[in-house]
């Protein structure tokens, strides 16, 4: 254990002395930590009411067989007792392997970890692309810089009904496809240009975070590590893969877990571009939005069995990925 | 600092510079017209895919029929503001502002307001229990919204919450609170805690050091904060699509889709109200965009 300073009280702490009991030792941490506590109280209530006690009640709805039908409810001046009933872990099981499993969880699983994989793939290496170019001098970098950020400064919900209008069948890139004689698909209708789709705007509004941050990332490398790159003769690759690269690596690793985070869990896109109309191009948060609020009856059940699925994904992989970094000795910026 | 898609410019040293009369030797930074080209080109290309969605949704909002997204050749022609006017006459475009904005600073002020001494907290002290909040904190952040939705739903329905502005906000605060605390506590990270000391040595208690040293230079990291609150819950699409329930309690996120029914899609109308949230968010976002990003990246969790 390493000895640190409290930086607020100039106390030493981690020093080994022998462990005093329990009771002592509450009472020993209270009067030293006091005002730590009460400078994280509020949090500690904001997380523990509005999130850690809505997870409860989400965990225990998963363990029953809650839909709107039996649910409490009002109904004019009458009220309608809850009547679900306790089911155990029958909701998860059924998800992960009962009856057309595939269709309703899997199917959406794979097509989910393609979409995060494509995603943030395609974000990371056109963001990295552009803050390249920007990286230089250039006459109207400034101005460049402006327009590419653009995607990212309008809200998702409004570029996404500009989206809409561009591929709808009869739209502007139909009429262009057309126009060059080339084949028209249905964007908005088939399942295959519905993934499609999907990623192509997820990706135009991802990148320019991604280009951004990076940018910044670029800017802080240290000039003279490219200079005595040159002198040693190393050409533009080399100077890219053996300096640029690492130099990235802690901005890289943290843009790429939150945007793994965003991608997985992007509901806009999805969401507004198809509506309830593409069973097929839902990830696995729209998916079970739409078994939640999106049919009659709406299976809470069901639906929150899902979201617990889909944090505990996130949770393991982020574990996973953190273990990743610490063993290349990185930290995480975030 | 050429790049990926440039040659690298011909080392100028090969031995030549003796017989032939002296080349212009290229500095560092520098480039071929070439690759000068390139870039502009390529940057060129960006920009128009970054802009084009956008100016034609503006460009589609001054047709004023509903399927002139089909013809747009003839949008030229009868070229009008007349969707603006409606809309902004006519629609509920007003009340969707209100509630829009009721709601996101509702969830900015409080986030930032109730965020801030823990930020300072897990910033300048260690206690039993450090990890674990800083992993909670963590971890909401990774909250799909489907984990929260349909208890969110069932508590608010009993609270008589649901299509309450207040009731948004509490939801928007679940994401708005800890992210706050972690992007505060990065911003505090970078205060010298010799400020602290001095604070203490002069005879503040922590809250007092707190209150009058460490707050009011910690002024633009609030901000940024505030405007990440702001601009999330601003943006917001599922809890605000499924809590607010009468037409004049939407959001604009919500309003923005009651356009498009099964029966009629108002697509100028559609348009005209998104070029007009559009417009402020966009120039809000660019005023701030620069600190959002260092915000964002900055952080930095050493311990």
């Amino acid at each position: 254990m390493t000895v640190a300073i409290d930086r607020a009280t100039g106390k030493r702490r981690g020093d080994r002395t022998p462990r005093p009991g329990l009771g002592r030792r509450l009472k020993d941490g209270y009067q030293k930590h006091w005002y730590a506590y009460a400078m994280i109280a509020p949090v500690a209530v904001v997380i523990g009411v509005l999130v850690l006690y809505p997870l409860g009640y989400g965990l225990y709805l998963t363990l029953t067989d809650a839909n709107s039908l039996n649910t409490a409810r009002t109904i004019g001046v009458n009220e309608i007792e809850a009547t679900y009933k306790f089911i155990g872990l029958d909701n998860y099981a059924d998800i992960l392997w009962g009856p057309t499993a595939y269709d309703r969880f899997w199917s959406h699983f794979i097509w989910t970890i393609v979409w995060t994989a494509v995603c943030v793939g395609l974000h990371y290496c056109i963001g990295l692309g552009l803050a390249l170019l920007l990286n230089q001098k250039l006459r109207g970098r400034t101005f460049y810089r402006l327009v590419l950020v653009l995607p990212w400064a309008v809200p998702t919900f409004v570029t996404v009904f500009g989206w809409r209008f561009m591929l709808a069948d009869g739209g502007i890139i139909n009429a262009g496809l057309d126009a060059l004689h080339l084949p028209t698909p249905l964007w908005l209708e088939d399942t295959f240009w519905q993934r499609f789709a999907a990623i192509m705007v997820n990706t135009w509004c991802g990148v320019p975070f991604m280009m951004v941050s990076l940018l910044g990332g670029l800017q802080s490398i240290d000039k003279s590590l490219y200079e005595a790159a040159e002198m040693d003769g190393a050409n533009a690759w080399q100077r890219f893969r053996y300096v640029t690269l690492p130099g990235l690596r802690s901005v890289s690793s943290t843009v790429v877990l939150l945007g793994i985070i965003w991608t997985f869990n992007q509901f806009a896109v999805i969401f507004l571009l198809f509506g309830n109309t593409a069973p097929d191009a839902q990830i696995l948060v729209t998916w079970a939005y739409q078994l939640g609020f999106g049919q009659q009856p709406r299976d809470f059940a069901q639906s929150a069995a899902y979201g617990i699925l889909l944090l505990a994904i996130l949770i393991v992989f982020t574990s996973f990925y953190r273990r990743w970094l610490n063993r290349n000795e990185q930290q995480l910026a975030i | 600092m050429s790049t990926t898609t440039v040659p690298a410019p011909a080392p100028a040293e090969e031995g030549t510079a003796s017989a032939t009369p002296p080349r212009r030797v290229r500095g560092r930074g520098e480039r071929s017209l070439g690759a000068s080209l390139a870039s502009h080109g390529l940057l060129i290309v960006a920009s128009l895919a970054a802009l084009f969605p956008i100016a034609w949704l503006v460009f589609l909002s001054l047709g004023p029929d509903k399927d002139d997204y089909l013809h747009p050749e003839r949008i030229w022609s009868k070229m009008t503001f007349d969707n603006y006017a409606y809309v902004l006459q006519h629609t509920n475009f007003f009340d969707w502002m209100k509630s829009s904005l009721i709601v996101s600073l509702g969830t900015t002020v409080i986030g930032v307001m109730v965020a801030a001494t823990t930020g300072y907290a897990v910033s300048r002290m260690r206690f039993p229990g450090y990890r674990k909040l800083m992993w909670v904190l963590l971890v909401t952040q990774m909250f799909p919204i489907a984990v929260l939705i349909v208890p969110m739903y069932q508590i608010l329905s009993e609270l008589q919450l649901i299509d309450n502005y207040l009731g948004l906000i509490l939801v928007y605060c679940s994401t708005a609170v800890p992210y706050c605390a972690w992007l505060l506590k990065g911003y505090f990270d970078t205060i010298p805690f010799e400020i602290d000391e001095a604070g203490r040595v002069d005879g503040l208690s922590p809250f007092g050091t707190f209150f009058r040293l460490i707050l009011p230079l910690a002024r633009p990291g609030l901000a940024v904060a505030g405007f990440y609150s702001f601009i999330t819950a601003f943006g917001e699409v599922a809890f605000a699509s499924t809590f607010m329930l009468s037409d004049t309690k939407y959001t604009f996120a919500v309003g923005l889709q009651s356009f498009v029914s099964e029966h009629d899609a108002q697509r100028n109308l559609m348009a005209a109200t998104a070029v007009l949230v559009a417009i402020p968010v966009s120039a809000f976002f660019y005023l701030v965009q620069k600190n959002l990003v260092t915000g964002l990246t900055a952080g930095g969790t050493k311990g």
